[in-house]
């Protein structure tokens, strides 16, 4: 009861708060369906949307590409990292590019990795990788990076290989940094997926949003449309938790 | 000390060591020609003031740092981590996220051992330092002192002839360390190691040792060697002696011209070398 009282409450008190704001917002502002839709409205339209199977599509594309393009994306960052951790050379030759790469928006990327692959899964899950790939391998190299030297000079006592010391000493060792890597990840993957999108193609929860807000003009499945991704988000990010709370009680 | 016992008697000779850490763009000489030979099952401890390079010299000897000079353990030299050698450093340098377990079969882990055996040899080894009921708990969960005795079981996993300890206990309470003193005498009475082991403690060393080997400031080299007369087994009654007392006084004596950088510095007492190291540029 205590526990419900403490971790529930608050935050559904805030919640009922949040959907209570709008709904006033709504209301005095008296605002048309068209501009800004009261909750109980997008509630209904989201309801609607998810029986008649309207979301059920793009859904699948959305998580299909955020799957491929996250999996990808932070397969290829964590040996990135380890490496730009472990090699001065590395550091100096590859991070300015890295740099680089990141401080270009991956929305005016996009148009160009449509052109050259298409409006795919492809092209798509590149876009996610690619936006996977910066926090990840940063923090898979300052996790790294910041493992204890005595640690490995204790290891090294031991007459580690380098794979033992691998795979004994730094992964363990950096897991925490890596899975803090991991959750910043996940959520841009959805934000990834979206933009990604936006540069045309059939399903997807990006192409949702432009079809509702254009030729269907539904303004309240755009708002649900933004809710089904807020949940994705929140799901996504909740079962980086659940790994890292599995792999800290397994390790 | 220096017209060599015969070799089989000798655990470890160290002759001619010289070793210098490079500090931004110079040399800075740690280990100064250190010359020692350590006779087999015996115990020898180390004093002299902070930073004069007795963990250096530990790990000189457990093959992490590689010196000029003659590094030989059972006769044979040490060309890098070596299995005879067991290293206890200054701090547990534990893995926090294995068990105590997990932690003590960690070499036998690296050296390939199959996973019953590991099993039985770290449950044994923990029964060794008193641990055997904190199998599954984390470091975090155990005591300074219970750390540090998990890290001599996990140095002595390999089964090595030379554990060297650094500094073991430097982390506890002076009750707390008199009797894990008596303790490591009874573990080496049972595990029959050569033990050199790092201590700021007079009365500790006089305990625990056959030997005081007094080290100069650094670059250290041997300033005196002391020899114990006290007879084994020891008690703690044992140190009210009057032969500790004498000993006690030796080692003073030698340590009084080689006192920490930084007092000597500040009492003047440094000589023209070292002055001149010390001096900025
Ligand atoms: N990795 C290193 N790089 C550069 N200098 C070092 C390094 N490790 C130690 N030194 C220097 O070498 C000297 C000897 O260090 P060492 O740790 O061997 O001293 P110590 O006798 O064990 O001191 P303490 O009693 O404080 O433990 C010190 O002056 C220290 O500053
Ligand atoms: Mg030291």
């Amino acid at each position: 009861m205590t526990v419900l009282r403490g971790r529930v409450l608050p935050p559904l008190i805030a919640f009922v708060g949040f959907l209570a704001t709008w709904q006033a917002i709504v209301w005095i502002g008296g605002y048309p369906t068209f501009i800004l839709p009261g909750p109980l409205v997008v509630a209904e339209r989201f309801v609607q949307a998810w029986a008649d199977g309207t979301f059920w599509p793009h859904l699948t594309t959305t998580l299909a590409e955020i799957a491929v393009g996250f999996t990808a994306g932070a397969a290829a960052a964590l040996p990135t990292g380890y490496v730009l951790a472990r090699s001065r050379l590395a550091d100096r030759v590859v991070s300015p590019y890295l740099v680089a790469a990141q401080a270009v928006p991956i929305l005016a990327l996009a148009p160009l990795i449509a052109l050259w692959f298409g409006t795919g899964l492809l092209a798509r899950a590149i876009i996610v990788a690619l936006v996977v790939f910066f926090p990840v391998a940063i923090s898979a190299m300052v996790a790294v990076r910041g493992i204890d030297r005595r640690l490995l000079e204790m290891a090294r006592s031991y007459r580690v290989t380098r794979r033992q010391r691998i795979s004994m000493v730094e992964i363990p060792a950096a897991l925490p940094g890596i899975i803090g890597g991991l959750r910043i990840g996940i959520t841009l993957a959805v934000v990834g997926a979206i933009v990604a999108e936006w540069t045309g193609g059939e399903h997807g929860l990006g192409v949702l949003i432009n079809l509702a807000r254009g030729s269907l003009f539904d303004i309240p499945l755009l708002f649900a449309t933004l809710v089904l991704i807020a949940i994705v988000g929140i799901v996504l990010y909740g079962s980086v938790l659940l790994v890292e709370r599995w792999v800290v009680a397994r390790s | 000390m220096s017209d060599a016992p015969p070799p089989a008697e000798t655990a470890i000779r160290l002759a001619g060591l010289r070793f210098a850490f490079p500090v931004d763009g110079r040399r800075v000489e740690v280990l100064g020609g250190v010359d020692l030979a350590v006779e087999r099952r015996s115990v020898v401890a180390l004093v002299g003031p902070n930073g004069c390079g007795k963990s250096t010299l530990l790990r000189v000897v457990a093959g992490l740092l590689r010196a000029a000079g003659t590094v030989e353990v059972e006769g044979r030299r040490v060309a890098g981590p070596d299995p005879r050698v067991g290293l206890v450093f200054q701090e547990p340098r534990l893995l926090p996220w294995r068990t105590a377990l997990a932690n003590v079969a960690f070499p036998l882990e690296v050296a390939g051992r199959g996973r019953t055996e590991r099993e039985d040899r770290a449950r044994e080894l923990l029964g060794l330092v008193g641990l055997r009921e904190w199998a599954g708990a984390r470091p975090a969960e155990l005591s300074g002192g219970m750390r540090q005795r998990l890290a001599i079981a996990r140095a002595l996993a390999l089964e090595p002839s030379v554990l060297l300890l650094d500094e073991p206990f430097s982390a506890l309470d002076a009750l707390t360390r008199e009797r894990f003193n008596v303790e490591i005498l009874r573990l080496w009475e049972r595990i029959g190691s050569t033990i050199v082991l790092v201590t700021h403690s007079i009365p500790e060393a006089i305990f625990l040792a056959d030997r005081v080997i007094v080290l100069s400031p650094r670059p250290a080299t041997v300033a005196a060697d002391v020899l114990v007369d006290l007879p084994r087994p020891r008690r703690l009654a044992d140190l009210d002696a009057a032969v500790v007392t004498r000993t006690a006084a030796a080692i003073r004596a030698h340590l009084a011209g080689a006192t920490d950088d930084a007092y000597a510095v500040a009492a003047g007492e440094v000589g023209r070398h070292e002055a001149l190291e010390e001096a900025p540029r």
